[in-house]
């Protein structure tokens, strides 16, 4: 309430109460980030953000797509050990060699996701696998998350850690020689119910918090939302459906995280039907793979680097021709960042013989061609790898980062 | 043969197409018509006659696509006994209708407001399907900047839930929804403080369109131009830097399922609009990356010629002939169906650019409730 009485306007000025508005709870202004000022990016107050956009732009071009090589030492020891290799770090590091030395993978590569481990090892030459990468053209990223944790309470569904101390850690790599990150959340569809909306917020808010600190620290993030296959006769609609409201709520909860949209990547899966239900065939697929990205992902995001999950090496290439021609106009780039569909048959071949090693590279590369031709929608076969199964692994949990 | 709603929404943001929006209520289009024809102008037959200027003019083969119009108007008659929405359909022009009653203030949040209509929208909207509408519009308005640092989150949150859940309404009922949350060129705000409140509140809308399973396909969007407000002191930015401003908003913030984003014109000049327009859409052709049509919804800026040729003090000091005015009526229509195609040059045809901008203080409320 204003008081009033007749003074001076000087006497008013010195000497009146200031008067107290009314509070009221629907106008209380919340204190904002200072980053909201500049809108939907920290731009105005972040020095990577050109770098940031510019990587991703370089990462997302036409006719190139990631290699996922960033299995955790467990993981990789499993793959190994497949094909009679022991799970050393000496083996580890052979292994990625392989396929980082590849002759001339950079014309089909444009950045390799690597495990920490990775990330410090060097080539049996001595040089660092960062400049090894670099040499070839291809842009060296990070796995930042630490392993699945199974959500208290639900059936089986988990949220993502590694969020502490993430913000040393990205400064840390980026020193290294990384330039983008990777953050894998999986949600999933059982039989007749899609993922909980605790599960949908939780990995939403992982995601888009993990994005911000890491466009902080100069690493582009790329955003994995994984509505993961898996088994039950569910619909491909229904993936459809479900993946839409995955989508949505990471997007929203980017945007609420001020996330700059043209300085990252996504890596979604496509959409399929569960693995008791008949397979969709590729124009199927990227029908409502395309519909659901058109409804969800706005154009300032530069790539769509769709995850192999586990689809066959020749249905990875063929889904993603699918989705060229579903979409021509794409204004982001649909492309790719495999991890099995490149490295199965590769790794079947080398089986740790060295007699083997090129041998094994020449499929990587014919891999990794089919896909860039099929990113570019020129992709004619014969596909170097035909009429594979799918490639299933196990959900792991408590893994830790390890 | 009955169209599904995204073919309509497609074709009211086919390539070209604009939407002619001709729905000021009553008391908005009387407060224009008392000051073109003087006191007591505002008539049912005045307003009649004035918007069959509009409908009998050949503004489909100059670009329009649909025209919005208010809900007396859709009943309406030109001279001859011909419905305003035969008018409009036997030129290919999709007969629509604004569904909001209007603004009202919004409880707590001074200086801001909601918009009246929800209640009775689904009963509403049958009507005016039966009567020929094939879309609909519903406005929302948010002041920008100021000491508190408009607009509020409630207001963001409140309008935003209000577009959808009409969006929602309209769709189950066979029209395609016009969302608009216009934020206002009201104020001394800088380019860049707009595109901020313009990606918060339209992202917001978005969310709220996902959460409430609207159909994105059959929707379109009525935003307006990243501009600086009305009182901003430093030169006005260039075409170019509308272009660049409002593409990176709409890049952020819009899916690309949706076919048509319809620029307002707001308060811009009729020249200005246009011109910005072009060059908006020339960007995108440059630069690609712009998945949906980059077209407008404009009142004022296909009016306002027209109005003042039909004033007493038209041209030569007198009303024009129907004539003249029906082909300013076109000419303004097509000067912005060419700017749709980044292929518009002027010189503008409009006759009100001495008198700046088109912005009007008067702003729909409700004051009766």
């Amino acid at each position: 309430m204003q008081a009033t009485s007749v003074r001076s306007f000087s006497q008013s000025v010195a000497a009146a109460p200031q008067p107290r508005k009314p509070f009221t709870a629907a106008a209380a202004p919340g204190r904002r980030s200072v980053a909201v000022s500049a809108g939907l990016s920290t731009q105005k107050d972040n020095p990577f953000a050109e770098e940031l956009k510019a990587t991703a732009k370089y990462i997302a071009q036409r006719g190139r797509g990631i290699l996922a090589s960033d299995e955790s030492n467990a993981t990789t020891g499993k793959r190994l050990e497949s094909v009679g290799v022991e799970n050393t770090e000496d083996n580890r590091r052979d292994w990625r060699q392989l396929l980082y030395t590849a002759p001339g993978l950079g014309q089909y590569i444009s950045g390799a996701i690597m495990f920490e481990e990775t990330l410090y090892q060097k080539a049996r030459d001595g040089t660092q696998f960062v400049d090894v990468l670099k040499g070839q053209g291809i842009v060296p990223g990070i796995k930042v998350d630490t392993g699945l944790q199974v959500l208290p309470g639900t059936d089986g569904e988990t949220a993502t850690q590694g969020l502490d101390n993430l913000g040393a850690r990205c400064e840390a790599y980026y020193k290294q020689g990384a330039r983008f990150a990777k953050w894998r959340a999986v949600l999933k569809i059982s039989e007749g119910a899609g993922p909980s909306s605790q599960a949908i917020l939780e990995n939403a808010h992982g995601l888009a918090r993990y994005a911000q600190i890491a466009q902080a620290n100069g690493l582009v993030p790329i955003v994995e939302p994984e509505v993961t296959l898996g088994p039950g006769s569910y619909s491909i609609e229904e993936t459809a459906y479900w993946s839409e409201r995955v989508y949505s709520c990471v997007m929203r909860m980017l945007n609420e995280y001020d996330v700059m949209l043209e300085g990252i990547l996504l890596k979604p899966n496509m959409c399929l039907p569960g693995l008791d239900a008949p397979p969709a065939s590729p124009a199927e697929v990227a029908k409502y793979t395309v519909r659901t990205m058109l409804r969800t992902i706005p154009a300032a995001v530069p790539g769509i680097h769709f995850l192999s999950g586990g689809m066959s090496e020749e249905e990875s290439t063929l889904n993603l021709q699918a989705l060229q021609e579903a979409c021509p106009n794409a204004p982001w780039s649909l492309t790719f960042s495999y991890g099995r569909a490149l490295q199965s048959s590769t790794l079947k071949t080398w089986a740790g013989r060295e007699e083997n090693w090129d041998k094994a590279q020449q499929i990587l590369l014919a891999l990794a061609k089919a896909n860039s031709e099929a990113q570019l929608g020129q992709f004619k076969g014969p596909h170097p790898v035909p009429g594979g199964g799918r490639i299933l692994q196990a959900l792991r949990t408590g893994g830790a980062g390890k | 043969m009955a169209q599904s709603l995204e073919e309509t929404a497609r074709q009211l943001a086919r390539p070209g197409g604009g939407l002619l929006a001709s729905d000021e209520s009553t008391g908005t289009i009387g407060k224009r018509l008392e000051k073109a024809l003087g006191e007591g102008a505002n008539t049912e037959d005045n307003r009649r006659a004035y918007r069959e200027l509009f409908y009998t003019a050949p503004i489909g083969e100059a670009g329009i696509s649909g025209a919005i119009m208010f809900k007396e108007t859709l009943y309406q008659s030109a001279a001859d006994g011909t419905p305003f929405t035969q008018c409009l359909l036997r030129q290919g022009v999709l007969p629509g209708i604004k569904v909001d009653e209007g603004l009202v203030p919004l409880e707590g949040c001074p200086g801001e407001t909601s918009t009246r209509g929800l209640d009775t929208l689904a009963a509403a909207c049958k009507e005016y399907a039966a009567a020929g509408a094939r879309f609909t519009k519903w406005r929302a308005a948010l002041k920008v900047g100021g000491e508190a640092g408009l607009p509020s989150e409630r207001c963001i949150e409140f309008n935003a839930a209000q577009l959808a859940e009409q969006a929602a309404i309209c769709q189950a009922a066979g029209l395609v929804p016009i969302v608009e949350p216009e934020l206002l060129i009201d104020g001394d705000h800088d380019q860049a403080a707009f595109a901020a409140a313009s990606e918060r509140v339209i992202s917001r809308c978005v969310a709220h369109l996902w959460q409430k399973n609207v159909l994105l396909e059959a929707c379109l969007l009525k935003p307006q131009m990243i501009i600086p407000g009305a009182d901003y002191t430093r030169p006005r930015p260039s075409p170019d830097e509308v272009a660049e401003q409002t593409l990176r908003v709409m890049r952020r913030v819009v899916p690309a399922a949706i076919p048509g984003i319809m620029f307002l014109s707001g308060g811009q000049t009729e020249e200005e609009a246009t011109v910005n327009l072009n060059r908006i859409n020339q960007l995108a052709q440059e630069q690609g990356r712009a998945p949906w049509s980059l077209s407008f919804s404009f009142g004022r800026s296909l009016q306002a010629s027209v109005l003042k040729l039909w004033s007493e003090d038209g041209s030569e000091g007198r009303q024009a002939s129907k004539d003249a005015c029906r082909a300013m009526a076109a000419a303004l229509a097509r000067a912005n169906g060419l700017a749709v195609q980044g292929r518009y040059q002027g010189p503008h045809p409009s006759i009100t650019l001495a008198q700046g901008s088109l912005r009007e203080s008067f702003r729909g409320w409700r004051t009766d409730v």
